[in-house]
């Protein structure tokens, strides 16, 4: 019976997550086109709000074409590890007191191990498509993942010295629920550090090299096409969605807000998030693209030396105050 | 009976390390069909060779079967971003080889579509340049007056981009109220439209790092590589034909040739936005004084198509006849060659004639600038990384239907 309920519970959580991914990318097309003095999506529903259905229908209904000299079975398989290691993240993410999947001690480190683990899934695409501009993506991302990996981690390190504990739940309530509570506050650099690893994790504009258009054609995506190449699609977006409620539960208090919604406790945890997901959408219609070697620079000579700081500060202030 | 010989191909040392890589011709980041061939390391170009040739149509061939007057057309499709230009190119040259005197209102207006079409070529590579460098946003934002401009070529000559608006001895439609009502419009609106972009990436630091000290080149070597237009002026150079060997009315016209001082890409950027702008002050002192009178000259008539009023010719007869029919009648300047060159937005533009006498050229040859810049190519891709070289291939502003011909 227990059995039973977890997986409607799981069911329910990918349904309405799967819905969101759905719209977000309306989200985003709506948002740059105004950006952009154009309209974005307007024919298909009102205001095109059945775009996101309409393109859903189309990759699933499209031909999943497998390249010849491609290697078949990691071909096949590399979307289903983005997508299934981003998926997997969600489980630990607590949406509003008491609405988590799976309540573990080591939240933060879970989500941490999966999305490394998603680069996976973009360095064999990169490598089984058997192209040439593939695999200069796959190459990219491996390198990006490496150099960004590490600032992302210990920029939260302050958040878990501060709260003392790995687990979400823990680290929203030790925030408390007043506005200046909030570890943004205290972890400034730490959350500057965070977001623009954030940016470069989820492989999005000005970090957007592995699938860089202008140069790479599409990157690792370059030889997928139908359902294939909409579940790495889904998978960036579920990664957008996983990161930007890391930043909400660490840095913006998570569902705490300035007063309680009734019947629907995530209000702020998803207000919050799709805050995130307009400041990735913003940046999108407004930064031009980084280098290669200025990405890495900016990772290990700034990124990193920045986020040992905001340890070493954290540590002293926590020496000085006990 | 035949002997069998192996032949050894040498490779270079170090050649299996390289990863080859063909970038085009189908690539979004190549303005049309230019394949680069390119042998990297890691992310860097060790050799890089570009290759031309895929939108080949043998229009300079082609241009021995047709009469000077039908080749006008063909003028359209070699840069097919600004044909205006081309098309006064092309018939300052037949003009001076066939002594045809251009009526002052239609030098005029060949100034002012020249510039508009030089606006709306560089708001193209601004768009496109943009957008190899990844900034989205500042493509669509130059798109938005470029459609105006177009717009306004439609209303002129009935085409947007194939437009065959010249022709020999003047130009083909007068100007309305309307189009200088609405040409007047965007001259007065335009240069907040450039702040506007110039806003949007001009001191954005990504942009800065990605054009500043790329694809850098010395005045002298720019020199070499034959480079004109705001590619040369870019390192540095002041040559511009307007300038210096002027056509049509620019010599009536004030305006000043930005030069740039480093000679990289961001000094090439700040050239062609520093000519928006003079362009526009140049299409502000067209509307200002142009003068009235005919747009065809009086010594020409018989090379207009169709059939001015009061100017009964035969309907019937083909253009070619009645060209041929006045080269007889003059009877000079039928026989020799010329080069005479005019700048076009991606720089000098040149047409050579070698004319028999015959009312078709005998040889046409066109000096166009995209494919000078094109071989540039190969020396500036050296040593860069791959997203550099496309940075390179948009700031050499670079079209491949002029390129190929």
């Amino acid at each position: 019976m227990q059995i039973l309920t977890i997986v409607l519970q799981i069911a329910i959580l990918l349904a309405i997550v799967l819905l969101h991914v759905a719209y977000a990318t309306y989200f985003e097309r709506k948002i740059i086109g105004h950006m952009q003095v154009r309209l974005g999506p307007m024919m298909v529903g009102y205001h095109g709000l059945l775009q996101p259905i309409a393109d859903g229908i189309k990759s699933f209904f499209k031909e999943d074409i497998v390249p010849e000299q491609a290697d078949r079975p990691l071909f096949l398989f590399a979307p289903v590890i983005c997508l299934v290691t981003m998926l997997t993240s969600l489980a630990v993410i607590p949406f509003a007191k008491g609405w988590v999947l799976a309540d573990i001690n080591i939240g933060l480190l879970f989500i941490f191990a999966m999305s490394s683990l998603a680069s996976y899934g973009v360095i064999l695409a990169g490598w089984a498509s058997n192209s040439k501009y593939t695999f200069l993506g796959g190459l990219r991302s491996m390198a990006q993942v490496i150099s960004y990996e590490l600032p992302l981690g210990l920029s939260l390190v302050g958040v878990m010295m501060l709260s003392g504990s790995l687990n979400l739940t823990t680290i929203v309530d030790s925030q408390g629920s007043s506005f200046s509570s909030m570890y943004l506050f205290p972890q400034l650099i730490g959350f500057f550090v965070f977001f623009v690893a954030m940016l470069a994790e989820t492989n999005r504009v000005p970090f957007d090299l592995p699938e860089a258009e202008t140069e790479l054609v599409s990157g690792y995506i370059t030889e997928y096409s139908g359902m294939r190449y909409a579940l790495f699609f889904m998978a960036e977006y579920i990664g957008m969605m996983v990161m930007s409620s890391i930043g909400t539960i660490c840095f913006l208090g998570g569902w705490n807000g300035p007063f309680e919604v009734p019947f629907f406790p995530p209000f702020w945890f998803i207000l919050k998030v799709y805050g995130f997901l307009f400041l990735f959408i913003w940046i999108r219609a407004t930064l031009p693209r980084y280098r290669y070697d200025q990405l890495m620079a900016l990772g290990w000579k700034l990124l990193l030396p920045l986020a040992l700081l905001n340890i070493f500060l954290t540590g002293l202030f926590k020496i000085l105050v006990h | 009976m035949t002997e069998t010989k192996t032949v050894d191909i040498p490779v270079q040392n170090g050649d299996e390390d390289r990863y080859q890589l063909k970038l085009g011709p189908q690539h979004p980041a190549t303005h049309g069909v230019l394949r680069v061939d390119l042998d990297l390391d890691g992310e860097t170009i060790v050799e890089c060779d570009p290759k031309v040739g895929y939108l080949h149509r043998g229009f300079e061939k082609l241009a021995e079967h047709r009469t000077f007057a039908q080749n006008i057309v063909l003028t359209d499709r070699l840069d097919y971003i600004a044909a205006m230009s081309n098309n006064v190119g092309y018939c300052e040259a037949v003009e001076k080889l066939l002594a045809i005197e251009v009526p002052e209102r239609a030098k005029f207006l060949r100034v002012m579509v020249c510039e508009m079409s030089r606006i709306s070529s560089h708001l193209l590579w601004l768009a496109t340049h943009a957008l190899d460098i990844g900034a989205m946003t500042v493509f669509l934002y130059c798109f938005r007056e470029r459609e105006v401009l177009l717009e306004l070529f439609a209303e002129l000559c009935g085409a947007r981009l194939t437009t065959t608006y010249t022709r020999l001895g003047g130009v083909r439609q007068d100007v309305t109220h309307s189009i200088m009502a609405k040409l007047d419009q965007f001259v007065e609106k335009f240069p907040s439209c450039i702040e506007e972009y110039e806003t949007m990436i001009d001191t954005n630091r990504i942009w800065l790092k990605r054009t500043i000290g790329i694809g850098q080149l010395s005045a002298e070597k720019a020199v070499d590589l034959c480079l004109t237009g705001a590619s040369l002026r870019g390192s540095g150079v002041d040559y511009d034909v307007r300038k210096h060997m002027p056509y049509a009315a620019y010599d009536k016209m004030e305006f000043e040739v930005p030069v740039g001082e480093t000679g990289d890409t961001y000094a090439r950027y700040r050239c062609r936005m520093e000519e928006l702008r003079q362009s526009n002050y140049i299409l502000r002192q067209c509307i200002d004084m142009m003068p009235p009178g005919p747009i065809v000259g009086n010594d020409a008539p018989d090379l207009v198509m169709p059939i001015k009023p009061g100017k009964q010719l035969e309907v019937d007869v083909h253009a070619g006849n009645a060209l041929f029919n006045l080269i007889e009648d003059r009877n000079v300047f039928m026989e020799g060659d010329i080069y005479v060159a005019t700048e076009v937005p991606k720089g000098e533009l040149g047409f050579y004639f070698i004319s028999d006498g015959l009312g078709r050229p005998y040889r046409m040859h066109i000096r166009s600038p995209s494919f000078l810049h094109i071989g540039a190519l190969g020396t500036m891709g050296k040593g860069v990384m791959v997203a550099d070289l496309i940075a390179i291939i948009g700031t050499l502003d670079v079209v491949l239907g002029e390129c190929d011909r």
